[in-house]
């Protein structure tokens, strides 16, 4: 017991604590050295990197200087001279909301929230939706529906997308038909905002739908046949019966997947990987990897700062849903 | 829902159908058509022209003389040298998989037997390694791991999968344990094991279905993860999925994209196999945690 303990306290609090302490600091910047050379015709002054210097105070203090919050505060992080300058220089919100929009860690907020609240409510009604119609189809067919279901789902993030995204490409099977249709050669992901957002929102929607599916289908088991029939018999439609009895039975469950999708979708970055969308759409975790890639000098500031930022965004997101946790669970202890 | 209505409620159920049927094709066929692209040859796989060209293989019978080949697996895995990230994934998924099995039956075993009110904080360290993105994560263990001189090599790699996955490890066996009866071990303590004895010798031969679900979602989490294995390992320490992505860097410059395709149906293919022997038990994981609360 103890080791687990103390293992989840080490690797749990402790890289929290160190991703913070990052995120005080900034990486040093070179070592510039002056060096005059005098000639025949004057003297010449010359900068030049002391890069005997730079690694040494780097390997002295690894962490980089002290540099309070104001990474938190800089352009690219929650930049608040930038949105200051904006509002005062800007006539109006539209182009305000443009300016913000394009700073790197809005920009990145804004997408991981719009594919969230896009994407989360979809897979529900997907997910129930289906669920009600494999559970009226034939005993035979269930299985293996479930089991092609389950592929989307249980495939790597990172592999999953490619598949879908050598479809969708310009020169793949669905990407080229969409040019064919629309009769626009131009079409391509790579090329179009709109059509990139949509179509990592796809494979959201496609990654996530069997859980959701799947958990209300286990749901669907449970539901009291008494009461189904008895609305039944009290004249209830179908789809009457669906909204009174099946739903309200199911919520619980609802809350559930919702709590999951909502922590799946927030962290949404494999897709950016490999749809390579990152020219037009960036989520926060992808911006956290694109400093830690920097070679060989990885901004551990700048991704501590948007790490914090993230682990807080989580902490807001889930708080209604945690505080009905702690409700429900208080309840049936009592 | 035995009733089954005529008329209007007809149409309903003929909605549901075909949007069953509907979502079928769409699980299925990107995978389908992958694996079949796999053996054809890049210009096929991609045929902006004709999309039939991929299922003849027009240009495969041009290039290689037989409609399927079996050059993309070639190039990936003798050129590219994916046998070694297979052989460096097969370690890290094992070990993560065997220590958190170890560390989850004995300690998920002395939650439940304990009665003290732990199960709250599991669930919330579950929940706050479920939630937090693991990139997050990551980027407190670079800095100190690169200071120590332990970054970029398997087992480090493996101690941070372990350690990520613990909390939910956990959280599933220990209420897998609640629901074995007290009375069994009890019963054997009374004739005189020790809890270790009784542990050993009534509760492991009933508990592996449990331990076999726990089992199959910490190979998944192993298997699937992409932010820790890119971040952690060193080149030539990567496992299959970095080394996936490394391929889009490099072989798509020099028109090898087939060697990345064929290194991505390799890399689904066991997974294939693990949802078709066990889908059972993966459904009811998934559904556990629901339906218990």
């Amino acid at each position: 017991m103890t080791p687990t303990l103390s293992a989840m306290v080490l690797f749990i609090a402790l890289p929290i604590i160190s991703v913070f302490i990052q995120s005080l600091h900034i990486q040093h910047q070179q070592v510039i050295v002056v060096s005059e050379s005098c000639g025949p015709f004057g003297c010449t002054k010359t900068t030049s990197v002391d890069t005997e210097a730079t690694e040494k105070l780097r390997s002295e203090q690894p962490l980089g200087q002290f540099n309070g919050f104001n990474t938190y505060t800089n352009r690219s992080h929650l930049a608040f001279a930038e949105i200051v300058e904006a509002w005062n220089s800007m006539p109006d919100t539209r182009t305000f909301l443009d300016r913000v929009f394009n700073l790197p860690f809005y920009k990145a907020l804004a997408f991981t929230l719009t594919y969230t609240l896009v994407v989360t409510p979809l897979v529900i009604l997907l997910g129930l939706a289906i669920a009600v119609g494999v559970n009226a189809l034939p005993k035979i067919i269930r299985g293996p529906s479930i089991f092609v279901s389950l592929l989307p789902f249980l495939v790597t993030p990172l592999v999953g997308s490619l598949i879908l995204f050598w479809m969708v490409d310009g020169d793949g099977i669905i990407g080229a038909t969409l040019q064919l249709i629309f009769d626009d050669p131009s079409l391509s992901l790579k090329a179009s905002t709109p059509l990139m957002w949509i179509m990592l929102m796809v494979y959201g929607v496609w990654h996530t739908l069997p859980f959701s599916f799947i958990t209300f289908y286990a749901g669907l088991q449970t539901v009291p046949q008494n009461t189904l029939e008895a609305a039944m018999i009290d004249g209830a439609s179908k789809w009457q019966a669906m909204t009174y009895v099946v739903v309200p039975h199911l919520m619980p469950l609802v809350y559930f997947v919702t709590l999951m999708l909502l922590m799946d979708n927030f962290r949404v970055f494999e897709p950016i990987v490999s749809f390579s969308a990152q020219a037009h759409a960036q989520s926060l975790s992808w911006i956290i990897f694109n400093d830690l890639r920097e070679a060989g000098n990885p901004l551990f500031g700048s991704a501590g700062a948007t790490s914090m930022m993230t682990i807080i965004g989580v902490v807001i997101l889930l708080t209604p849903v945690l505080i009905r946790t702690w409700r429900e669970f208080n309840r049936r202890v009592k | 829902m035995q009733h089954k209505g005529k008329g209007g409620k007809s149409i309903l159920r003929v909605l549901a159908m075909s949007l069953v049927a509907l979502w079928l094709v769409i699980a299925a066929f990107p995978f389908l058509w992958t694996i079949w692209g796999s053996f054809k040859v890049e210009a096929d796989f991609f045929s902006k022209a004709d999309w039939a060209n991929a299922i003849y293989g027009i240009y495969t019978i041009r290039e290689t003389g037989g409609p399927f080949t079996g050059n993309g697996y070639f190039g990936a895995w003798i050129q590219e040298e994916f046998w070694r990230n297979s052989l460096n994934t097969l370690i890290v998924v094992s070990f993560t998989v065997v220590i958190s099995l170890t560390f989850g039956t004995l300690g998920g075993y002395a939650l439940a037997r304990s009665g003290f009110r732990y199960a709250f904080w599991i669930l919330m360290a579950a929940l706050v390694f479920r939630a937090m993105p693991h990139i997050t994560l990551v980027s407190g263990y670079m800095l100190p791991f690169f200071e120590w001189n332990i970054w970029g090599i398997l087992p480090t790699t493996i101690i941070v999968l372990v350690a990520i996955n613990q909390p939910f490890t956990l959280w599933m066996l220990h209420s897998f344990f609640l629901n074995i009866p007290k009375d069994l071990d009890e019963s054997a303590m009374v004739d005189g094991c020790t809890r270790f004895e009784a542990f050993r010798h009534v509760i492991v031969p009933v508990m592996w279905p449990g331990v076999i679900t726990t089992g199959l979602f910490s190979f998944l989490l192993a298997y699937n993860d992409f932010a820790i294995t890119t971040m952690l390992l060193s080149e030539e320490n990567e496992t299959i999925i970095p080394a996936i992505a490394g391929f889009l860097g490099t072989t798509q410059v020099e028109g090898n994209v087939m060697f990345a395709v064929a290194a991505v149906v390799s890399a689904t293919a066991p997974l294939f196999v693990l949802v078709l022997f066990f889908q059972r038990q993966i459904v009811s994981g998934l559904t556990a945690g629901a339906v218990k609360g």
